[in-house]
């Protein structure tokens, strides 16, 4: 088989295929669904209740998603300028660990503290991706793998701390940091609900990121750089400053992920503060076809099915982890489809 | 240092390290195979979960250990020919795919274990491979119990080397995938299928990983663990860059690796680990393949249609 681009595919063809992967997807849940032994559409009627049945489960929703527009934009901006960062897990704890250092290690009234504590996650997770991605435009060293490698290293960095220096004095001995004071803590939205302001910050990121992208010079240099890296320099792109910068945004947003869990959600650092944000970002990035304002969406999507999953196997005996097989399948069918919208597939 | 010595003069320490070297050598040489190809294989880490699981829940079930090991080939096969469809026929993204790959295999093995047995609280343990003694080697001074008394998949990871090399340097075939992997419009060209050949790479390659990761759980240990594969995985492409794509010297870089690591864990339990945090042990070996990565960056010598899809009648 061979693949012919598709002048001007028609409007069936470009929304009918992605609408298709996301019928596969539930496809492929539901049998799931059967093998362990509960009815496929109950199981999705009770992954829905779960996610928004309630005004509880609702809120634990928007809460979930949270982290995962920052860390779905940190990619998003990241994969444009055609730069793998796979490490937002990695700079999403430099973030919390920021967060927690100047929340609890200076004696400052808190609405100091607040914007101190998310100017400093932003700076860490810039910096830590910054090493890697030196490291490819001076040395040509694949990010990918430095990426992953670095999400190892932090998580074991952390461990290192919490057991060590940064250790709760009263924490019973689990390996937990002190809690950042009260007062620094992002406000809720609207009193009594718990929904915190990192969740309106995420909202602002996503709009300032779709901003940079489409008016400002910058957004078309990562633009000219992910499309072609050669003919950005030629015509006079500094394609190495150009990936320095996407590399200080990227990692920024991922950083402030764990800046909104800490600040507006646990208070303090633990090592399971992420249960792999970094890693589900990339999925939630790619759904929303790297467009910031579509991360949103995705990321409450996303978000939906992962609660939603805490909830139906507490009533069914189907494991959560369907919740990461379908994301998982939703990633590749999504992908297939969208390239099947611009080409048609010819035999022989 | 004299604590150092102690460890390399020991036979138990040699012995540690072609056990902790085998399920990388089975990874790297699977991901190489790929790369040769011009396919990078970021699925890697989720195609060793699958072969830990699936070997061990073989054997769990009843099936022999060997048998286990073609379960686990045959689960990694599967996973690779999904990626192989995805980024060869169809030339979608190979770090997207892969990355999915991993995640779809991962979940996968997670949810087949929490389905199959869902009441255990500590895992259960199969009867892993013993040691097999070979006559007249093992019975050498030193070296007989530092080499030569291994289960038999570390012997077989070290034939696949050399079938791997053999193949690759010396027969038509591996003449072939490394032309596809340098430049597919060539042996497209000779009439051979790019295809073919890069699907085949891929396929086979994945089943290689699945069976280093099916090492661990029936070989290494006995039982199955979530995150036991640990990033293995990437450390295996960090391998095959510092091999520089040459199965020989990936296999050594392997057994440095392996060398780094079982050295670690000793020294933990000597003065040393009472003075350093054992996380900086741990943190060892992910950082020994972010600095190989660099020391071949300057003198690498990547395929040159590593992660170029190819579509035929294009130019």
């Amino acid at each position: 088989m061979r693949l012919e681009a598709i002048a001007s595919p028609t409007l069936v063809r470009s929304l009918g295929l992605p609408a298709l992967a996301l019928v596969a997807t539930f496809v492929v849940g539901g049998l799931l669904a059967m093998l362990a032994g509960a009815d496929p559409l109950a199981t999705f009627g009770l992954i829905v209740k779960g996610a928004a049945g309630s005004r509880f489960a609702l809120l634990e929703t928007l809460n979930r998603a949270t982290p995962l527009i920052f860390t779905g934009l940190a990619v998003a901006v990241a994969f444009r300028a055609r730069l793998w960062n796979i490490g937002a897990e990695a700079q999403l704890y430099a973030g919390a660990l920021i967060t927690v250092l100047i929340g609890t290690r200076l004696a400052l009234p808190g609405p100091v503290l607040i914007p101190l504590m998310g100017l400093g996650a932003l700076l860490a997770g810039g910096v830590v991706l910054l090493g890697p991605v030196l490291l490819k435009t001076r040395l040509g060293v694949d990010e990918v793998v430095t990426t992953l490698l670095f999400n190892f290293i932090m998580l074991l960095l952390i461990s290192l701390l919490l057991e060590g220096p940064m250790k709760d004095p009263l924490g019973m001995g689990w390996p937990k940091s002190e809690a950042i004071p009260r007062d620094a803590r992002l406000p809720r939205i609207v009193d009594g609900l718990r929904l915190h302001w990192g969740f309106g910050l995420a909202l602002l990121s996503a709009v300032a990121i779709w901003v940079i992208q489409t008016r400002t010079t910058l957004g078309y240099e990562i633009r000219a750089v992910g499309l072609n890296a050669e003919a950005a320099r030629f015509a006079g792109v500094p394609v190495g400053a150009v990936m320095v910068k996407t590399a200080l945004l990227s990692g920024g947003l991922a950083a402030l992920a764990g800046y909104s869990e800490v600040a507006g959600l646990k208070g303090n650092l633990t090592l399971d503060l992420s249960p792999g944000f970094g890693y589900t970002g990339i999925v939630v990035a790619m759904l929303a076809l790297l467009h910031p304002l579509g991360v949103v969406v995705s990321a409450l999507f996303v978000a939906g099915i992962f609660v939603g999953a805490d909830g139906m196997s507490r009533a069914a005996e189907v494991p959560t982890y369907i919740a990461d097989i379908l994301l998982a399948c939703a990633l590749l069918f999504m992908v297939l489809a969208i390239l099947l919208t611009k080409f048609r597939v010819l035999r022989g | 240092m004299s604590e150092i010595v102690d460890i390399l003069i020991s036979a138990s320490f040699w012995a540690a390290v072609l056990r902790i070297a085998s399920p990388l050598i089975f990874a790297t040489m699977g991901e190489l195979i790929c790369e040769r190809a011009g396919v990078l294989n970021l699925g890697i880490e989720g195609i060793m979960v699958i072969g830990a699981f699936s070997g061990w829940i073989a054997v769990y079930s009843g099936l022999p250990l060997w048998g286990g090991v073609a379960v686990a080939m045959l689960a990694g096969m599967g996973f690779g020919a999904l990626h192989a469809v995805l980024t060869v026929p169809f030339g979608l993204s190979q770090h997207v795919v892969g990355i999915g790959i991993t995640l779809l295999a991962t979940s996968s093995a997670y949810y087949a274990y929490r389905l199959s047995l869902p009441q255990v609280t500590s895992p259960p343990r199969i009867e892993p491979f013993q040691p097999v003694q070979i006559p007249g080697l093992s019975d050498l001074p030193f070296v007989g119990p530092a080499l030569f008394s291994q289960t038999p998949l570390t012997y077989f990871a070290f034939l696949t080397v050399l079938v791997v090399a053999l193949v690759l340097y010396r027969t038509p075939l591996g003449l072939a995938l490394r032309a596809v992997g340098e430049n597919p419009g060539a042996v497209e060209a000779q009439g051979l299928s790019v295809t073919a050949l890069r699907m085949g790479a891929v396929i086979f390659g994945s089943g290689l990983m699945a069976v280093g990761g099916a090492f661990l759980t029936i070989s290494a240990f006995s039982s199955f663990f979530f995150e036991m594969v640990n990033g293995r995985g990437w450390i295996c492409i960090a391998l095959v860059v510092f091999g520089a794509w040459s199965p020989s010297r990936a296999l050594l870089g392997a057994l440095l690796f392996a060398a780094f690591d079982a050295l670690q864990i000793r020294l933990q339990q000597t003065g040393f680990g009472t003075l350093v945090p054992y996380q900086v042990f741990l943190m060892i070996p992910y950082v020994l393949s972010i600095l190989a990565l660099i020391l071949m960056s300057r003198r690498a010598n990547v395929p040159a249609a590593l992660m170029v899809p190819y579509n035929r009648g294009e130019r």
